[in-house]
Formats: C-alpha cells, structure tokens, sequence
C-alpha cells in the first residue's frame, strides 16, 4: 500500500494550522488549487513505518458549496475521497463546530475528530467528555490542545488507528423513510453509486443543491432519478413547508442532543473575551482604541525595522563599490554596481519594514482584534458602500498592496472583493513614502509632516469616495451583509504567527522583488545606452551625458502629456519608471539630477533645479499617489479579480491621478 | 415577533422566521442561525452591527440582516 492520505478540515479559527504543522513539520510545501488561486497546502509524515499525506483543506463552516473555499472542500472529499478525514473542532465552540462534522459524515467520509482547544473550554466552564462524544457521533474522538503540543502523539496514533475504518451512516429520523427511497432509485445508476455516496446525494438532491443537481443531470438514469425526486418532494411537501429549512431543523436536533450528550457539565463564567469586548467593542470607545492601535502598529513596524533597513542600505552600497572597483570592464562593472546590486538593494531595503508590519499584523489577526476591528469598523465602511471586512486589506495596504489585495479572499461576496481590490491602491504604501519625503523636504521645509500625512489621508479619503462612486454605478446595491464570528481572544502563538508572517513577506519577495529587481536593471540599461550606443556609467552621475540616453528620449515624448502640470521630462521619466515600482522613482530623479541616490541630496538638487514649483510639487506628490500601483500590485490584481479589472483600474487610477493633479495645480495658482 | 437589530442588549430571544432569500439562508444556517435557536443580545448600540451570543459563539451581523431575522423576547 501506499501513501494514506490525510485530509484536514474545520472551522476558520480552530487551530487547523498549527495540528497541520505540527504533523508535518518542515515537510511541506504550498500551491495552488488547480484552476484557482486558492493556497493549497500539503505535508508529509512518518509514523510506525506509515506514511502519510497530509492535505490542508480550507477553514470552513460548512459544505454547502456557496463558497469558492467551500466547493474545494467539498470536492476534494468527495472527488478524491481521502483515507480519512480529520475534522477539528474547538472544544469551546462545540455546538457549532458539530455542523460541518455532520455534513462530513452526511458524505459518508471516514473522520476522525480532533476536540482542539479544551483549555479555553475549561477556561469558559466546560467540561466535555470526549468519549461521550465519540459515542454520540460514532467517530473517534482525541482531545487535544494543539497550541501548547498536547495530544499530538494521541492524534498520530489514531489516524493510525481509523485508517480503513467503514463510517457508519448518518441517520435524520424524520427523513430517514424518504432518503431511502430516493437512494433505491439512485442505486439505478451504478456508476453514480459508486463513485458517490448514495445517501449524500439524496440528501443533497432533498436540499436542492445546485450541483448535486448538475451531477445527476449526467446520469444515464437523470429521467427515472428526477422523477423520483419530484415524486419524494410531493410527499414531503405535505408534511413541511420549507423542506430546506426541516432538513436544517433536523440537523440542529441532532447537533443539540450530541452536545448536550457530549458537555457534562458547565458554569456561566464572565470570561476574559467578555470583559476585553466590553472595551473593544464600545459604542464610543472602539474606533479611537482601533486608531490607537493602528498607529501603535505602524510605530512599531517602522521604529523597530529602520536600523535593519540601514544596515541593509549601507552594506549593499559598500558590496557595489567594493566589486565595482575589481571589474576593470567598465560596462560589466556597472551593470554590476548600479544594475544588480543596486537592484537587490532596493528591493531588500523593503524588508524590514514589510516583515515588521505583516508580524504586527499577523499577531493582531491571532489575538482575536482584527475581527473586531472589522465590526467597529463596519458602521462607516458601509456607509461608503463597503464591507465591514474591507477595512482590513485597506489597511494592511500601507505595508504592502500585494498581499493587502490578497487577502481580500475573506470577502466571501465577488462585488465586495472587486470593489476592495479596486481601491487598495490608494492605500499608500511604504515605497510611495521616499516621494513624499524628497518633495516636502524641498519645497515644504518645517511643515513635512503635515503634508506628508495629507498625502496618506488624500488616498484614504479618495479611496472612501471611490468606493462610494463604484458602488453607485457599477456595484449597484448595498454591500453584502455583514456576519463573522468574532472569536475568543487568543494567547499569541508565535509560532503560527511567525509561520503566518513569513508566508506574506515571502509572497512579497517572491511578487514584488523580482518584479521591482528587472525594474531597476532596466532604468540603468536605458541610462547608460542611447541612440549612440553605450555612453558609459558616468552617464547615471553626468546630466549632460545623461540627456543623450534612451531615458532622455522617453522622457521627451512623454513631457507633453505632464505640460499641463508643469513638469519637465526629467519628472516624465520619473514617473514612467514610477509604474515598474514607487522605489524607482526617487533613484530615478537622482540620476537625472546627478546626484544619486540619497534622499536628501536628491531633495536639494530638486529644491534648487527650478523645475517644480510648491503647487506642482504637491501635484506631482499626489500623482505618485494616485496614479497605477507598481506592476507587482497589478499582477496580485490580475491573479484575484482578471484581466478585465486590472485595466479597468489601470484607466481609472489615471484619469484621477490626471484630474487631481490638475486640480492642485490650478487651485494652487489660483490662490497663489 | 419582532427584527433582532431592535433588541436591547442582553435580551435573550428565540428565532422565529427569517425573511430573504436562499443564499442569506444559506449562511444563517451554517452559522448557527436558524429558526429555533435562542441567542442573547450582547451588543446592539442601534447604529451599525450587533454582537450576539448563539450557545458558545460570538457573532457579529450587519444590521441589515439583524433587521431580517425575526424573533420571540423570552
């Protein structure tokens, strides 16, 4: 025999992730669903000389199917039919967890239940039996608290034990007369009863499922099983009105005699959760405590990754000089200092910062806030025609667009998604901020911060408006309705946190950094070469030289465009860079005004070349806002709502980057 | 019976009927919301979503869905 493989399924928020890796260890690798880009994650271990393949499906309540994350569930346990499938529940939640425990065995897998979290059951005030529950479900059950290692041994043995086990079937006594009726007719077609569970289909085909229905329609024996069908229905129809709510009636007796079987005893406690909630969630207290702790998270993230992001700044410029002037070539020894290096450098000086936030936020999402967040939130994100769960890749936007625009996936409703992957752009990300800081320098000595901050509360406020607009005209309708469980604050556990903060940041290396790396090489490549051929890397300190490069050339076609704001072409060419990725452009006006680049440096030629102005600074600060995120954010966006919708955002963003720079500029003059 | 969204807070309450369509249904269900089931009204501050207990869980709805599940003040 070979390998057996293991699914792992369960409620979002259960511990699914740290049973996972605590199975598999560093035995494991990510991927994606075929056809969708939903992760998919798979694992291997050993135990008494099995072996086993473990599969983490995603965290769901239920098998309905309503769901992209839903259907992958659901098909893979029914399409691949795993050896055993281990359903974890947590203990503090039983009644609801038992939900999608009933439609598994409704599907007639073999599962093996984990009761993960029986510390914060005990914490609440109850006390569960395991064995009353496994008697009650007529599965194994293990105890487990996966958090603190507990049970792990117990669970590996057990999925030893269960493998080639029959699950006995479910039984809904009130239906249990038709259900075997509809099965008789089913089994007409033997390949459909083989490659399904008859019941399953029954019940599904009873529920109206769409597609169970669809299944059936391939069967040679669709006429004979519809009619049937139909026949049941009548019969059933008599007895209850809404036979999709019976069946879910049905359910929830079950669900409510195995817990009550199951918790042998309880005490009303106030818990911890209560008593944090009663703050969090205050009607007055909530959104400034929310603010406080954003601000908080982004105090930290760039106080304590500025010295790493020296570091690296310092050491990729000492590596660049120090091979540069081994080279003799001229050329190579550029392409090596300027090009690669340099490109390495700008990307990785990014890293700490991002690493930073995602850890923040990671360790915010594990302790229980985020959800609450999303709650104190939900009040003015509707207001604007979004979702309460927006507010979270809106704001995790200023770390990073690229995985903020992935993480929409929480939003189960497609109009919610696409509009919040719309937006998120304009949430201003952190390589957008060197722009700020080298033009407020310039042109606003003494009042940076404040602009500075207009800048980040001009996306915020164009993103609210744009959502708003959007929602009117394209998404008509209101946003979707509003329910997540708001889950028991956690202890941090680093380790899932920590595993949960790689994941995003190496998305971000993995996306951004290539991308932002060809950039960079590309911008020397035009630098040093012109209509004449190589012009030598002097050409990235020497204006005069400079003007002769295939940059000047571009930057001379594009500046007609830019008249109407004042900017030469050298700010053309800046921003035409711009769209590969923000970092690029300080660097690139560096060059351009041959001073390198260092910020501050960069800000004085730019303060003392006559070129901008206070009011087509501004604008150009706020065009970098606005206009096309970097071609990594555009990628994420393609990957999670298409084509169609990255070029509708690619136009929109700059049609109003266009207009709001326009805007300043003649108010600007206006007042001037 | 009356909409859930305007309950006080720490009202408890049993579902009576819940009006829209399948798919709001749907998601009512497999969340523990049906007919049937009592909850307890932990926050309602009558402006934006509500925060109710069903048996062990917290959750939190929109108030235009609050509005469409109605129930039965014990």
């Amino acid at each position: 025999m070979g390998e057996a493989v293991i699914a792992l399924i369960g409620n979002p928020n259960v511990g699914k992730t740290t049973i996972f890796n605590a199975l598999t260890g560093l035995k494991q690798h990510v991927g994606n669903w075929p056809g969708v880009t939903v992760e998919k994650k798979e694992g291997e271990f050993e135990y008494l000389g099995g072996k086993f393949h473990v599969i983490d499906l995603p965290g769901v309540y239920a098998l309905t199917a309503y769901s992209l994350d839903e259907k992958i569930a659901r098909d893979f346990i029914v399409r691949e039919k795993p050896d055993l499938v281990v359903d974890i529940i947590d203990a503090s939640n039983l009644q609801r967890n038992l939900y999608l425990t009933l439609q598994l065995l409704e599907i007639g897998a073999n599962v093996l239940v984990v009761l993960n979290k029986m510390d914060l059951a005990e914490e609440k005030g109850i006390k569960i039996d395991p064995k009353e529950l496994e008697r009650a479900l007529g599965v194994p059950v293990v105890p487990m608290v996966a958090s603190k290692g507990k049970g792990i041994e117990e669970l590996k043995k057990a999925i030893t034990e269960s493998l080639g086990r029959k699950p006995k079937p479910l039984r809904y006594p009130n239906f249990e007369p038709y259900i075997e009726r509809l099965v008789r007719v089913i089994r007409l077609d033997k390949r459909l009863s083989e490659e399904y569970n008859p019941r399953w289909l029954a019940i599904k085909l009873l529920e109206g499922d769409k597609d169970v229905k669809g299944v059936i329609e391939g069967s040679s024996e669709r006429d004979e099983i519809m009619r049937g069908l139909i026949d049941i229905k009548k019969d059933l129809q008599r007895k209850y009105e809404d036979l999709e709510l019976a069946l879910a009636d049905e359910r929830y007796a079950l669900i409510t005699q195995t817990a009550e079987r199951a918790i042998v005893a309880r005490e009303e406690r106030m818990t911890f959760s209560e008593m944090l909630d009663e703050v969090f969630t205050h009607k007055y207290l909530g959104i400034p405590i929310f603010i406080g702790i954003m601000w908080a998270t982004f105090k930290f993230t760039f106080d304590v990754s500025a010295p790493f992001s020296d570091i690296i700044n310092w050491f990729f410029g000492w590596l660049g000089d120090a091979l540069g002037s081994h080279i003799a070539n001229d050329a190579l020894a550029s392409l090596l200092r300027d090009g690669i290096i340099a490109g390495l450098g700008s990307v990785l000086v990014f890293l700490p910062p991002i690493a930073f936030l995602f850890l923040a936020f990671s360790w915010l999402e594990d302790s229980g806030y985020m959800a609450r967040a999303a709650f104190v939130m939900d009040r003015v994100m509707h207001r604007f025609g979004l979702h309460g769960k927006s507010v979270i890749p809106m704001i995790m936007g200023f770390g990073c667009n690229v995985p903020a625009i992935m993480a929409t996936r929480t939003l189960e409703d497609e109009k919610d998604r696409i509009l919040t992957i719309l937006v998120n752009p304009l949430m201003s990300c952190p390589a957008r901020l060197p722009i700020y800081s080298v033009f407020a320098g310039a042109f606003f000595t003494g009042k940076e911060g404040a602009v500075i901050t207009s800048m980040y509360l001009l996306g915020i406020g164009l993103a609210l408006v744009i959502a708003w607009l959007f929602r009117k005209v394209i998404f008509k309708g209101e946003p979707s309705y509003f329910i997540m469980e708001l889950p028991p604050y956690n202890r941090p556990n680093w380790r899932g946190i920590l595993g949960a903060a790689w994941a995003r940041t190496e998305k971000f290396l993995r996306k951004a950094g290539t991308v932002i790396f060809a950039g960079v090489v590309i911008v020397w490549l035009l630098s040093v070469t012109g209509p004449s051929g190589y012009l030598g890397s002097e050409a990235l300190e020497n204006g005069e030289l400079l003007a002769k490069s295939w940059v000047a050339a571009l930057g001379h076609a594009l500046q007609p465009l830019f008249s109407p704001m004042g900017w030469d072409w050298k700010a053309a060419v800046a921003l035409f860079f711009g769209f590969i990725a923000k970092e690029i452009v300080v660097g690139t006006l560096g060059v351009l005004y041959g001073v390198g680049e260092e910020e501050t440096a960069v800000s004085h030629a730019i303060a003392a070349s006559g070129a901008f102005t206070p009011e087509t600074a501004y604008a150009f600060m706020a065009f970098s806002l606005i206009y096309v995120p970097c071609v990594a954010a555009l990628a994420a966006i393609k990957g999670e709502a298409g084509w169609k919708w990255t070029l509708f955002a690619l136009v929109y963003e700059l049609i109003l980057a266009y207009l709001v720079a326009l805007a300043i500029v003649g108010i600007g003059g206006a007042l001037a | 019976m009356t909409p859930l969204s305007f309950l006080n807070e720490g009202t408890r309450a049993r579902i009576t009927r819940v009006t829209g369509g399948r798919s709001v249904l749907a998601k009512l269900m497999a969340i523990g919301l049906v007919p049937g089931s009592e909850l307890k009204v932990i926050r309602n501050q009558m402006a934006g979503p509500l925060i109710v207990a069903v048996g062990d869980t917290q959750l939190a709805l929109g108030r235009g869905l609050a509005m469409k599940i109605l129930v039965e003040v014990e």
